[in-house]
C-alpha cells in the first residue's frame, strides 16, 4: 500500500512532521518495497485552508494511509471522506521509523 | 469626521475613552458611535436603549450535486481550502469561506449558487437625544468579524461626526476598523505591556496613513517611557487621565465619567478639538 508520511527533509532519514498540514515534506512510500517519492508541499507557508489543500494533495497522490503528528479538523474531514486512514506518530524518530512502526502494526490509529 | 479609538493592548481605555467622548458631543451636535469590536461589543453597557437589531449574512456557495461533474475547478481557485472536491462529492467548510465568490464564477457546470449565511446581528439605537449608537455583534464562534465590521461601518457611511470603538490588537478587524478614518486615537496605559503594544499600533496607523495622536489612561503621574516614546515618534500626547480608584468605580457600575463628574466634559471637548486638527478638519 502506498502510504505518506509527512517529513521536516526530502529523504526517509528526515525526522516525521508532526504538523499536518503545514509539513515542508510528504514523504509517498510503497510499505512493501519502501521506494518512495518526495513531494515539497506547497501549502507549507500558506495563509490559511492549508489542511484541506493538503489532505487534497495527499488524496491525488493515491495514498492509502497517513501517518502525522496532528491532522486538525477540516483535512480529517478529507482524507476520512476520501477513506484515508489516519495514523498517529509522535516518538520524534525518522520517517523510516515511522514505516517500521505502522508495518509492525503498533501505530495508534487516530481517529 | 471618522474618528477611530485603537489601542493596540487590551484593557487601556478605548470604550471608556469613546463613550465619554460621544457622550459629550452629544450635547452640542449628532454623533454616531460604532462599536467596532464585534467579537464583545460592550458600549451598549454604558447607553442602555431600545434598539432595532437585524441580522447581517455573508453569501457562501451551495454546490448542485446534480449538476456538478467534480472537475475539481472550484477547489483550485479557493484561496482558503474551503472547497474540496472528492471523486465522488464536494466538501465545503464554511468557516474558511471569505465569500469572495470565485468558485462559483469559475465553475462550467453552473452548479454553484450562494446562499446567505448569517454571521452575527447589527443593532441600532438612539440612547440620547444627539446619539446615535450601532453595534455588530459577531454569533459566537464565527471567525469572520470583517464583514461584520464593514457593515457596521456603512450604516453610519452617511453621518457627519463618527467615533469608531475597534477591538485591541492590530490584526484584521483592527485593520477593517482603521481603514478610512481621517484620525485615530490610541488609548494607552503607563506599563510596559502597554507600550509595547502601542509601538505595534502607531505603525500600523502609519501604514494605513492615519494621522494618529495617543491618550495615556491610567496615569502613573510620570509616564516617562511612554513621553519618550511620543516624543520620539513626534506624537502629541492628547489627553491623560489618571489613575483613580473614583473613575475606577463609576467606570466599573457601567455610569460614565462625564455624567458623574461634568467638569471632565471640558477635556473630552479639548480632546475632539484636537483630533479635528489631527485629521486636519477647518475649525
Amino acid at each position: 500500500m502506498k502510504i505518506c508520511i509527512t517529513a521536516q527533509g526530502a529523504t526517509p532519514d528526515a525526522r516525521v512532521e508532526e504538523r499536518f498540514g503545514r509539513a515542508p515534506y510528504f514523504i509517498l512510500m510503497d510499505s512493501e518495497t519502501e521506494s518512495f517519492e518526495a513531494v515539497a508541499n506547497p501549502f507549507a507557508d500558506g495563509a490559511g485552508g492549508v489542511g484541506p489543500k493538503s489532505a487534497q494533495l495527499v488524496i491525488a497522490h493515491k495514498a492509502g494511509a497517513l501517518i502525522s503528528g496532528l491532522v486538525g479538523g477540516n483535512a480529517r474531514a478529507v482524507l476520512e471522506s476520501a477513506g484515508v486512514a489516519l495514523f498517529a506518530y509522535r516518538s520524534g524518530g525518522s520517517v523510516r521509523d515511522a514505516v517500521h512502526e505502522f508495518r509492525n502494526n503498533t501505530l495508534e490509529q487516530a481517529g | 469626521m471618522k474618528l477611530a479609538v485603537a489601542s493596540g493592548k487590551g484593557g487601556t481605555g478605548k470604550s471608556m475613552v469613546a463613550a465619554n467622548l460621544a457622550f459629550t458631543l452629544a450635547w452640542t451636535g449628532n454623533v454616531t458611535l460604532v462599536d467596532c469590536d464585534v467579537e464583545e461589543p460592550n458600549l451598549h453597557l454604558f447607553f442602555p436603549s431600545p434598539a432595532t437589531t437585524r441580522d447581517v449574512t455573508v453569501p457562501v456557495p451551495v454546490v448542485d450535486d446534480s449538476l456538478c461533474d467534480r472537475c475539481g475547478k472550484c477547489g483550485e481557485v479557493c484561496q482558503y481550502g474551503a472547497i474540496t472536491v472528492l471523486p465522488d462529492r464536494v466538501l465545503f467548510f464554511p468557516e474558511l469561506c471569505h465569500s469572495c465568490g470565485g468558485c462559483m464564477l469559475v465553475c462550467p457546470k453552473k452548479a454553484i449558487r450562494e446562499e446567505p449565511k448569517r454571521i452575527g446581528t447589527l443593532s441600532c439605537s438612539a440612547p440620547l437625544p444627539g446619539l446615535k449608537l450601532i453595534t455588530g455583534t459577531l454569533d459566537a464562534g464565527n471567525p469572520h468579524a470583517v464583514p461584520l465590521i464593514r457593515e457596521a461601518k456603512k450604516q453610519a457611511a452617511q453621518d457627519s461626526v463618527v467615533i469608531f470603538d475597534t477591538a485591541p490588537g492590530t490584526s484584521c478587524p483592527v485593520i477593517e476598523a482603521l481603514d478610512g478614518c481621517d484620525a485615530c486615537v490610541l488609548v494607552t496605559e503607563s506599563t510596559p505591556f502597554g507600550l509595547h503594544d502601542l509601538e505595534l499600533a502607531v505603525d500600523v496607523a502609519a501604514r494605513l496613513d492615519i494621522p494618529a495622536g495617543i491618550i495615556i489612561n491610567r496615569s502613573d503621574g510620570e509616564d516617562t517611557d511612554t513621553l519618550r516614546f511620543c516624543t520620539d515618534h513626534d506624537l502629541e500626547v492628547m489627553m491623560t487621565i489618571p489613575f483613580s480608584r473614583d473613575i475606577a468605580a463609576i467606570q466599573n457600575r457601567g455610569d460614565l465619567l462625564c455624567r458623574v463628574r461634568p467638569e471632565w466634559q471640558k477635556d473630552f471637548c479639548a480632546l475632539f478639538m484636537k483630533c479635528r486638527s489631527l485629521a486636519g478638519v477647518e475649525q
